[in-house]
Formats: structure tokens, C-alpha cells, sequence
């Protein structure tokens, strides 16, 4: 067990909370920007240069905007439910490694060949000199060396749910209620080949540590080279997790007004809003920890714990961080949101199925200790594979067009 | 009455190859039209710095016309206000106390919020005394302002005749032969 000191802790948790906090409403602002560049427009320029003060005046709104109560609601969810949101999102990125980390001690086996004492007491002696270099790297997570590291992250976000099911339910209004019901059926669908996606690196990195899976791609290659389908499972998965497009069935405009925040406004609205966006940074790290190597540079560059390799390895995760973060909001400004009955087969009829094969696969390379290549060609294999077998299955009904109704559709006839 | 078969048209979704089930590749190619858009000349039109380049056929406020001697142009005959689809034009007319007309329009009011704009006062002006500017941007804090009178009217031409963006289109300035009184008289 790694020790605990409380006042490092505390000023690491004000540390990263400062910084969430502040990226989150820069994130807005990027996405502003991003999606006007994308749509050959400017995007927020007026307040400071570049628009660079519009996330302070935007957070300033939501503080200040009057902060209405409908009289139709359940009181006591509808004000939990954003703070739920919030905290589930906020507490989901404990584990994650945002610097340096070195990975916790194994345990030190005890040896059978001495006498029952001596054997103890070396194995005490090697542990605790394993504790010792250990407490001598600093861990750059606000609680590292925990054991069930990326379920943590997995339970506890998908504990998020709760805050949107909550504030839907207790509006008290249809739109939020379709909204809230969309968003569970999303979550717990996709919760499924999140979490198969990462099984197969967990089996090779022998650990749910977030700072061991790092170590392990340190000294064997990033896992997206060993697990190139894992990886797109993950992605979209946690694309679907985050409510993002084209994953956002539940805020979905043009159908349903607003979805499960239609009756927030002012500052309860902006808390949904910080959840969401936390949640995209949460992920985005755990992309970057779990299927880029974390802090890990090719070419040695961060083999050693100078100075300046430290803020490489800084600067290494965030970056790698930032980019998918950067995806993100690319990918929700290109692709149309999914259908509702598509992205139920999405997860189900495809992305399930093929996690489950891929984790199979990936069982079966650890046991016979095939060469660790074999999972990357063949779990890439298996997407083609699945691609092909679905471009063999039957295609659509035809449809009849009537020609007195020129340009819609008369009728499917199967 | 049933339709008939040769009538009907049969279509088919086309179906998706191996390529397009693949998803990735469809979506790269969408990232990669997007991400080319970041790179492109922007179209925005920063209003109040970037005045809009508007066609020369824009219809925007009216002005009555002056002639060189700075006289209003206009000879009261009513053609505009006749021709007017929203009968937003309400002349006054009175006998001309200059000797080259009949009439003058004692008051000329223009009801620039009931009026649509239409172009059809100008086209039926025998004088060429009303024309419509480029001015789009008419403000008013009541329905009293934006009756423009003959003052008002005369001033949005002393505003935009030097624009050259407006230029004063036909017969220059001068008065045109219909304003002349009949010679029998």
C-alpha cells in the first residue's frame, strides 16, 4: 500500500480541480471556435482578443441568469440532479495520471527453500525497500497506486447516468423524460464494450493500475499497436458515454428540444454542461493513458527522471490528451447524430460481439504465448471480417415509388 | 384509380460494400472535408466595421430628388402614390410658386415602415424625382420617426448623391420634359 499524506493530496486535488475547472470553460470556447473554423465562420471574437475572455463572461451568465425553479417539479431531485452530474464527472478523474508516474511495488513473493522466519523476513525487508523507492517517485495522479484504478473511473462515471435520469425524471416534462430514458439505455448499453475493450490490455498488463498499464507499454510498445480494435471500441464507446456526437441522443435539439436539461437554466445548466465536458477530458486522458503509453515517448525520450524528462512526460500526456479532446469536438462537428434504433444495434448487434471475439482472441494469444503481433493483425482482421459479413447480409427492402406523389415515398412493400 | 405497373417505379437502397461497412474510412474522409474548412477563407461580414457590398439594384430608404437649383424635383402628380402596392406615399400637392411647373408637393410623406420596398414609386415617377438609396439600416425609436416628410426625404438625398453608390440615375439633376407646363396654356 502506497502511503497516504494528506496535504500533498489536498493541494494536488485544489491543483487539478483549478485546472479542470479552467480548461473545461476554455473547451467551450475552443469548440466555439473550432466548430466556426470548420463551418468557414470566425467564431466568438468580441470579449478580449481572439474572443480569449468569452468563457470568464459566459461563466459569468450562468451565475448571474436568473435561476428558475418550475413550479411543476420534484424539488429535491431537480436541484441534486446537476450536482450529481458535476461531482460523479469531477470524481471520475481521481485515478487518472496526468504526469510522471512510476508504477506501485509487485508483491514480493516468499521464498519455500529457507527456513518459515527467515523467508518472512527477507520478503518483509524487499517489500519495504520496494515501498521505499516507490515513496521516493512521486505519482503524478490525485490518488495513485490504486489497485482497481480504470474501474473506478468506469463505475463511478457511469454513475453520471444517475444525474441525467434524475434531472429528466423530475422536470416533469416529456422531452426530458425521452431524453433522460434515451441517455440510460445509451450508457448502460455502451458501458458493455467499454469495458470488454479494455480487458484485453488489462491481461497483459497484468493490472487495472493505471500507472502499471503505463509501465507495461513502456517497456513492451503502446497498446494501440497491440490492440488496434480494442482501441476503436473504446473510442466510440466513450464517444457514447459522453453524450457527444454522434452519440447525443439524449440532448438531441431538433427532436427533443433540449432533452433532459430542457427545464434547467442559469447555473444549473452550466453544471450538466461542466459534467459533460469533464467527462471528455476524463476520457480523453484514459485514451491517452491506456492505448498511448501515458507518458511514454518513443526513442527513450523519457526513459530517465531529469528535470526537463519530467515536464516532457508532462507535456507528452497532455498533449496526447489534448489531441483526442481536439477529436472530439472535429468529430462532433462532422458526423450526423445516429438514429435511435441504430445506435442500439450499433452496440449490440456489432460493437458487443466483436469486443467479446477480440477479448477471446486476445485470451487465447496469452495462453498458447503466441508472439503479441498476432492480436494486431488478427483483431484487425476481425474488423474487416466483421465488415465484410456485413456488407453480405441482405440489403433494405425495395421501395415503390409512386409516380403521382413524385418525390415521396408511396409505400415499403417487403 | 389504380396505378398502373408500368408506372411504378421500384427503388433499392444501394447496398454498402466492404469498404463502406468498414465505417472508419467514410468517416476519415469526413474528418478530412472539415478539417480542409478550418483553411479556408472565412465568409463572415463583421457588420458594424464591414459595411455589406450590396447590388446597385438594391431598394433600401427614398429620397425626392433636387433639381440643379436645388428645388425638390417632384411635380405633386400623384403617379407614385397611385402606383404604390402598400399606399404608404400621402402627397400634398399646391400650385408651384415657380413659374417652370404647375405643381409642387407641399408635403410628401413617406410611411417607410408600411412601405415593402418595392421600387414601384420610382419606376412610376414621369420625373425621376423619387428613387430608392442603398441606405438599409432605417432606425426609429417610434412609429412618428420613420414617417419620413419632404425634409427628411430631401436630406437622404444630400446624403447619398455624392455615394457613388447612388448616383442620381437619370436626366441628371435636370427637370425632364413631362415636368414642363403644357404650352397651350
Amino acid at each position: 500500500m502506497p502511503s497516504f499524506e494528506f496535504w500533498p493530496t489536498l493541494i494536488v486535488i485544489a491543483a487539478v480541480l483549478f485546472v479542470i475547472l479552467h480548461t473545461v470553460a476554455y473547451l467551450i470556447l475552443v469548440e466555439r471556435k473550432v466548430s466556426a473554423y470548420m463551418q468557414d465562420r470566425i467564431g466568438p471574437n468580441r470579449v478580449g482578443p481572439f474572443g480569449f475572455f468569452q468563457p470568464l463572461v459566459d461563466g459569468v451568465k450562468m451565475f448571474i441568469k436568473e435561476d428558475i425553479i418550475p413550479n411543476h417539479v420534484d424539488k429535491v431531485f431537480y436541484v441534486a440532479a446537476p450536482a450529481i452530474a458535476t461531482a460523479t464527472a469531477l470524481l471520475a478523474f481521481a485515478i487518472v495520471p496526468f504526469g510522471p508516474t512510476s508504477p506501485p511495488p509487485n508483491t514480493v513473493p516468499i521464498k519455500s527453500d529457507l527456513p518459515a522466519d527467515d523467508a518472512r523476513r527477507i520478503a518483509n525487508a524487499e517489500a519495504e525497500f520496494d515501498q521505499q523507492t516507490y515513496r521516493e517517485h512521486r505519482s503524478y495522479a490525485i490518488a495513485p497506486g490504486i489497485d482497481i484504478g480504470i474501474l473506478f473511473t468506469f463505475s463511478i462515471s457511469s454513475l453520471a447516468v444517475y444525474g441525467i435520469i434524475l434531472g429528466g425524471w423530475s422536470s416533469n416534462n416529456k422531452y426530458s423524460v425521452l431524453g433522460a430514458l434515451r441517455s440510460s439505455a445509451q450508457i448502460i448499453s455502451y458501458e458493455i464494450p467499454l469495458g470488454m475493450s479494455i480487458l484485453g490490455v488489462v491481461l497483459y498488463s497484468g493490472s487495472l493500475n493505471l500507472e502499471k498499464v503505463i509501465d507495461w507499454q513502456a517497456n513492451h510498445g503502446w497498446n494501440i499497436l497491440w490492440h488496434p480494435l480494442a482501441f476503436f471500441i473504446f473510442m466510440t464507446s466513450v464517444f457514447a458515454e459522453c453524450n457527444r456526437l454522434p452519440f447525443d441522443l439524449p440532448e438531441a435539439e431538433q427532436e427533443l428540444v433540449g432533452g433532459y436539461h430542457t427545464e434547467y437554466s442559469s447555473i444549473k445548466f452550466g453544471l450538466f454542461f461542466l459534467g459533460e465536458y469533464t467527462h471528455m477530458i476524463t476520457t480523453s486522458f484514459l485514451m491517452a493513458v491506456v492505448f498511448f503509453g501515458g507518458w511514454h515517448l518513443p526513442f527513450g525520450l523519457t526513459d530517465g527522471n531529469a528535470w526537463w524528462q519530467q515536464v516532457l512526460k508532462f507535456a507528452a500526456v497532455g498533449g496526447k490528451a489534448g489531441f483526442f479532446i481536439l477529436l472530439y469536438i472535429v468529430v462532433r462537428w462532422t458526423l450526423p447524430r445516429f438514429r435511435f434504433d441504430q445506435l442500439m444495434s450499433i452496440a449490440w448487434k456489432v460493437m458487443i460481439p466483436l469486443a467479446m471475439v477480440n477479448l477471446v482472441l486476445v485470451m487465447f494469444v496469452r495462453e498458447f504465448e503466441l508472439p503479441i503481433v498476432v492480436i494486431s493483425v488478427a483483431s484487425l482482421g476481425l474488423l474487416v471480417g466483421s465488415a465484410w459479413l456485413n456488407s453480405k447480409r441482405p440489403g433494405s427492402p425495395r421501395v415503390r415509388i409512386d409516380p403521382r406523389m413524385k418525390r415521396s415515398l408511396a409505400g415499403t412493400v417487403s | 384509380m389504380p396505378i398502373e405497373d408500368k408506372d411504378v417505379r421500384w427503388i433499392e437502397t444501394p447496398k454498402l460494400g466492404l469498404f463502406d461497412q468498414l465505417y472508419l474510412p467514410a468517416i476519415a474522409s469526413g474528418l478530412a472535408t472539415t478539417l480542409k474548412h478550418i483553411f479556408m477563407p472565412r465568409v463572415t461580414e463583421q457588420y458594424p466595421e464591414e459595411k455589406p457590398d450590396l447590388p446597385p439594384n438594391y431598394r433600401g430608404a427614398h429620397r425626392l430628388n433636387r433639381d440643379e437649383e436645388g428645388r425638390v424635383k417632384c411635380v405633386a402628380c400623384y403617379m407614385c402614390s397611385t402606383a404604390c402596392p402598400a399606399h404608404c406615399i400621402d402627397i400634398v400637392a399646391a400650385p408651384s410658386p415657380w413659374p417652370d411647373r404647375e405643381k409642387y408637393p407641399e408635403t410628401f410623406v413617406i410611411d417607410e415602415l408600411r412601405c415593402i420596398y418595392c421600387g414601384m414609386c420610382e419606376e412610376a415617377c414621369p420625373v425621376d424625382a423619387i428613387e430608392l438609396t442603398s441606405l438599409f439600416d432605417l432606425t426609429g425609436l417610434s412609429r412618428e420617426q420613420m414617417m419620413f416628410d419632404k425634409e427628411k426625404l430631401l436630406s437622404v438625398f444630400d446624403q447619398t448623391k455624392t455615394i457613388e453608390k447612388d448616383p442620381v440615375r437619370t436626366s441628371a439633376g435636370r427637370l425632364s420634359v413631362a415636368s414642363e407646363p403644357p404650352k397651350s396654356k
